[in-house]
């Protein structure tokens, strides 16, 4: 999802008694249903798992902010723009809530800004897509804000208390970004010929990255089943990728526009959609750093941070200066 | 890499008018008006909140888990602290 490759450390999962007892004291608590809070006991496995995946979450938010913070200054009414302005606005907090619950792991916030932008860390694939006009924001918010849903709808009830804290915010505006994605969809999918190929040629580019945000199979990896014991992840990638593809087929008849598989068929069966799987090659070169846009999304995310350092600096000497005047009177 | 780390501060919001601040999340700020400026932008962006406390998270002192059983476990013998402990008759109406 929005954290693809974090791989956990370790051999697999241990059952109980295979277990230290303070080891089996913590994994009794999270089959229990117990949160786990910052002072508490846990293994080292499990502070170092989380601290990637919510990292690559944050990362995440961070750079998902570009590509559609390239179409601010072009969008096609004043309502439109106020509408997108305050969606990249949630995307920065959405990246804030996700640091802060990062930070009570014991990692600095400067030190995951820095593993973000000499390339240790990593962010969604989908980021590294470019937006070429304007129905790119409706794709964006209705399919990558809706998938990025169904992932973090289950989450919050993960076994890390700030972690599933921040999701529960984070769900709470996740909705609205989907519904304004769709609303421009919907305009564009009623408008003239012009615009109804332009909702279907971004719903093209975005089909199959939007399939691919929820990583590959991951039935037989012993991560993440690793992952599912400790409920750091609370369902495999294939079975969130299915709800997705029946929860958005619908949506795209609605609309009148084709998803782009010609296997897609619905299979009574399995009361779901057969559906091709994603160029999964082309989703590991994005990962190794070949996206389409991927040197200009660091570059974007260094160039901030260089640009930005006076600024901070300022800051902080400032707030200096008026603590030393603060001593000084009293 | 800047050295020059802003601190972290803890925010408590208070939702409504009535309500007692309660704690929503922590962020970073050179100093208190930043932290309530930045928590402004933070937490409150959808009406969440009509009063902002912000505290440097340094400055707060908090309960070990380790001592959850000296701290809690006196209360767990002490059911008469509870009004439902004593049973009132009927007749004698609401108490």
């Amino acid at each position: 999802m929005y954290a693809q490759m974090v791989k956990s450390t370790g051999t697999g999962v241990k059952a109980l008694d295979e277990m230290e007892p303070q080891e089996r004291a913590f994994q009794e608590r999270i089959n229990a249903g117990d949160k786990i809070e910052p002072k508490d006991w846990m293994p080292a496995g499990y502070r170092k798992n989380l601290i990637r995946q919510i990292g690559q979450h944050a990362h995440s938010e961070i750079v998902g902010q570009l590509p559609e913070g390239n179409w601010i200054t072009r969008a096609p009414t004043l309502e439109r723009k106020a509408i997108l302005l305050a969606k990249v606005q949630d995307e920065a907090g959405h990246g804030l809530y996700l640091y802060c619950a990062a930070e009570t792991l014991g990692v600095t916030r400067d030190e995951l800004t820095e593993m973000l932008l000499d390339g240790r860390m990593k962010y969604s694939s989908i980021f590294n897509y470019p937006t070429l006009t304007w129905a790119d924001m409706g794709a964006v918010g209705w399919l990558v804000d809706g998938a990025a849903i169904m992932n973090q709808v289950p989450l919050q009830r993960t076994s890390y208390g700030p972690y599933a804290r921040a999701m529960v915010r984070i769900c709470k505006e996740e909705s609205f970004h989907q519904r304004q994605g769709f609303d421009i969809m919907m305009t564009m999918a009623k408008g003239t010929d012009a615009q109804k190929h332009m909702a279907q040629d971004a719903l093209n580019r975005f089909w199959g990255p939007s399939l691919m945000m929820f990583g590959p199979s991951d039935e037989n990896s012993v991560h993440s089943a690793q992952s599912m014991a400790w409920k750091i992840k609370m369902n495999s990638n294939d079975e969130l990728r299915q709800k997705f593809v029946d929860q958005t087929v619908s949506q795209a008849e609605y609309l009148g526009l084709t998803v782009p598989d010609e296997n897609l068929k619905w299979n009574e069966k399995k009361g779901g959609y057969d559906f091709s799987q994603p160029d999964w090659d082309e989703f590991f070169d994005v990962l190794r750093g070949n996206g389409p846009e991927t040197t200009e999304r660091m570059e974007a995310r260094n160039k901030a941070w260089d640009d930005g350092a006076w600024v901070r600096d300022g800051m902080m000497a400032h707030a200096a200066k008026k603590k030393a005047m603060k001593v000084a009177a009293e | 890499m800047s050295t020059n780390d802003w601190p972290l501060w803890e925010i408590f919001i208070r939702g409504a008018h009535g309500l007692s601040h309660r704690h929503v999340g922590s962020l970073h700020a050179p100093d208190a008006e930043m932290a309530i400026k930045n928590a402004r932008d933070v937490y409150t962006r959808r009406k969440e909140g009509v009063s902002i406390w912000a505290i440097e998270s340094s400055a707060i002192a908090a309960s070990s888990p380790e001592d959850k059983g000296s701290l809690y476990d006196p209360a767990d013998d002490k059911v008469y602290r509870h009004p439902t402990f004593f049973d009132i008759p009927d007749e004698v109406g609401a108490m």
